[in-house]
């Protein structure tokens, strides 16, 4: 892995650059020719249908997968990230689904999973807490009574704000989310929103996949969208509509009109 | 046993909890890190006891009702000094080894071996400080020697379950068998019939009086005043410091309850022991030295689950293994590792049961041990099911079955009854356990 010289300018302002990404599993081709730009300070929401391609995207981005052909391109500089771990060392984290929190743990145990900071051996707590305590505030995430609780003791939000805060501790410069709203009510699915309007307006690149387009017209500043394996279409947030979106994702086309916008072959 | 990763979070498993009641959600907070007053703290505690969290209490008022009982019909010879000190004897064995279990348990996982192998190490322990032999070993020499073949052996079961992913039940189970007939071998190698640890030279002396020896009284009580002030002190010192820097700490209120428990029960124990429990005019009082050994494995493996990275990632894969990984922790490490320590810990559990033995016999029961120990630690409230348990439960746990299994002992009471009693208390504990989980809302998927 190349590791990018820090604030290295990127050359057209995207801090993540995919380019003719391709992925199969066996006869299944899961990815085809994707090229996607994620720029900082902008949320960019992945749409698609079921096995369109966005998690073997996004998994292929945060280094669960290997891609077969392709180059990603972070700040510029072409990278391969080879494991979760590389994609951390440059800033990219992702929350997923099932948001990997361990219920018996409490909230600073589980945000410094793996990254504890020891003093002669022992764990650091009282350092730690601080830590968390101060990314916590940052976020705004202050419905938590004790930073001390379990997580089994949070709601889903609650949950879903913890897993946000676990990965912009480290300085991630990209934070991919996979259906942060999915089974959240509506109280719930409001405070994720606004936890990801703040860290789009600290400047990190936001990648948020969802289905929910009221979630996706709501916070995206920009809208890509996936059709079996391909991405037919990325553009500003403000071109789309509900219907127009509704139609790439099940078509990967538009019949009637701005069909010049489509990467469709 | 709950080898495939739970999912924290399966979609339907998480309910919007914003709409819970008040109380049901305040229950599920320990009430210690949300507490700004004892009378908060009181408050939330008797929440969480009426939700079903109830933490050490049941096993609290189990042992003042075993204790209780015994007393009324055994004729107050239950707690008498003498009987009260062998059943610290009787229940340290049950301790260590509930404490060992709890290694496999916290991960999720079961080491049905911990018996058998306990006591091929106590074997060959008790072997290499025979005299007549052209072996004959120092005592610490020995002790390592029997340490090392378990933890050896411990990481061998270990490498085998997270290398080749097999089942710890069935690789236990074998171990089990295995470590039953490396016993026997070992028993009858160099010195054929049962060794034994009475004799006069210093090694066997030393290994005999794991067990038997006790402190001085002067000694005990200085002792004990230093640990409960050093023990205290640090308490005192570290929940100021946490109160100074806005941390979550417990009220000051608590720590001096803490406090006092601990100095009470030193106290009560010193007081106990110093009494002379031979009959007049022997003398045998102090404190015996088991209690120091089973408080030191308590304190070195409560510092390692609770303070060190290590055990930290002990839990982290209990509670959900997907995590662990998806956060780096070596899991195949953590646990090969955890099955080393837990059978490391069996050894030293053995080596005081043939301490308290007076030697080792093919009739050591290792299959007994190991349900006694897994009883003791579920009693104690670990759960069966990864995830949550601390050595305490197995020095608590561990306590109740010896404190069983000396009344019943005290009564003549035949050996099926002591089973049947104690199969009863482990139903109770887990009944408990798991009828609590049930209780509560948000943790019931995850805290299994």
């Amino acid at each position: 892995m190349t590791a990018p010289v820090a604030g290295a300018s990127a050359k057209d302002g995207a801090l993540l650059q995919v380019r003719e990404l391709d992925k199969h599993f066996g006869a299944v081709q899961a990815l085809y020719h994707v090229d996607l730009d994620i720029p900082s300070g902008k949320v960019t929401a992945l749409c698609g249908d079921n096995g369109a391609g966005k998690t073997v995207l996004t998994k292929t981005i945060a280094g669960i997968y290997q891609p077969d052909h392709g180059q990603v391109l972070w700040e510029g500089h072409p990278v391969h990230i080879r494991a979760a771990r590389d994609a951390s060392r440059l800033g990219i984290e992702t929350v997923y689904q099932d948001l990997a929190l361990a219920d018996n743990l409490d909230i600073v145990q589980n945000m410094f999973l793996g990254r504890e900071r020891t003093r002669n051996g022992l764990l650091d707590e009282d350092s730690m807490e601080r830590s968390a305590k101060e990314t916590l505030a940052s976020l705004h995430v202050t419905t938590v009574r004790s930073i001390r609780q379990p997580v089994a003791s949070l709601s889903g939000g609650q949950r879903q704000s913890v897993a946000v805060a676990k990965a912009v501790m480290w300085n991630s410069k990209l934070v991919i989310m996979d259906e942060p709203t999915a089974a959240l009510g509506v109280a719930q699915t409001r405070m994720v929103l606004d936890l990801i309007r703040r860290l789009r307006d600290r400047g990190l690149a936001v990648m948020v996949i969802s289905h929910n387009l009221n979630d996706v017209f709501e916070v995206a500043d920009r809208i890509a969208v996936m059709y079996l394996g391909r991405l037919v279409v990325q553009e500003d947030a403000s071109t789309f509509d509900r219907q127009s979106v509704v139609e790439y994702m099940t078509t990967g086309g538009l019949s009637r009109s701005g069909g010049t916008r489509t990467q469709e072959s | 046993m709950a080898r495939a990763p739970r999912r924290a979070d399966e979609p339907e498993a998480a309910p919007d909890l914003t709409a819970a009641p008040a109380d049901v959600a305040a229950a599920e907070l320990p009430p210690e890190v949300v507490a700004q007053s004892l009378g908060d703290y009181a408050r939330g505690w008797s929440l969480r006891i009426r939700s079903g969290e109830s933490g050490v209490l049941p096993v609290i008022v189990a042992l003042v009702i075993i204790a209780v009982v015994f007393q009324s019909i055994s004729n107050g010879l239950y707690l008498t000094p003498g009987n009260i000190v062998n059943l610290f004897q009787q229940s340290a064995v049950f301790m260590v080894l509930a404490m060992a279990e709890g290694f496999a348990l916290i991960l999720g996982e079961i080491d049905l071996s911990i018996g058998y192998v306990g006591a091929v190490g106590a074997a060959i322990t008790v072997q290499l400080v025979q005299p007549g032999g052209s072996a004959k070993w120092p005592w610490w020499a020995a002790i390592a020697a029997g340490l090392a073949f378990c933890t050896a052996f411990g990481a061998l079961q270990g490498t085998l379950i997270t290398r080749l992913r097999l089942p710890s039940f069935i690789v236990t189970l074998a171990g089990f068998l295995i470590g039953n007939g490396l016993m026997l071998i070992v028993l009858l190698l160099a010195f054929s019939g049962f060794p034994s640890l009475s004799g006069s030279d210093v090694d066997r002396v030393t290994i005999y009086n794991l067990m038997w020896g006790a402190i001085d009284p002067t000694v005990s009580v200085i002792a004990a005043a230093a640990v409960v002030v050093g023990v205290g002190g640090w308490i005192w010192w570290s929940d100021a410091r946490r109160r100074r820097s806005g941390l979550v700490a417990p009220p000051p209120g608590l720590s001096v309850i803490k406090i006092v428990l601990i100095g009470v029960t030193a106290a009560v124990v010193v007081a106990i022991c110093n009494q002379n429990r031979a009959l007049e005019p022997a003398i045998n009082e102090g404190v015996p030295c088991v209690i120091p050994s089973v408080l030191g494995v308590f304190a070195a493996w409560t510092i390692l689950l609770t303070r060190t990275r290590y055990g930290r990632y002990v839990y982290a894969i209990g509670g959900n293994p997907e995590a662990a990984r998806r956060a780096g922790v070596n899991l195949a490490m953590v646990r090969t590792v955890a099955f080393a320590l837990c059978a490391l810990t069996a050894g030293v559990g053995m080596l005081l049961f043939a301490s308290y033995l007076g030697g080792m016999s093919n009739n050591v029961n290792g299959g007994s041990q190991v349900l006694y120990a897994v009883a003791a630690a579920v009693i104690g409230g670990t759960s069966l099911f990864g995830g949550r348990g601390k050595p305490l439960h197995g020095l608590l746990g561990g306590l109740v079955i010896g404190a069983i299994y000396n009344g019943m002992y005290l009564q003549s009471l035949d050996v099926k009854y002591q089973f049947i009693v104690t199969g009863l208390v482990l139903l109770a504990a887990v009944t408990i356990d798991s009828v609590s989980r049930r209780g509560s809302t948000s943790g019931s998927v995850a805290r299994i």
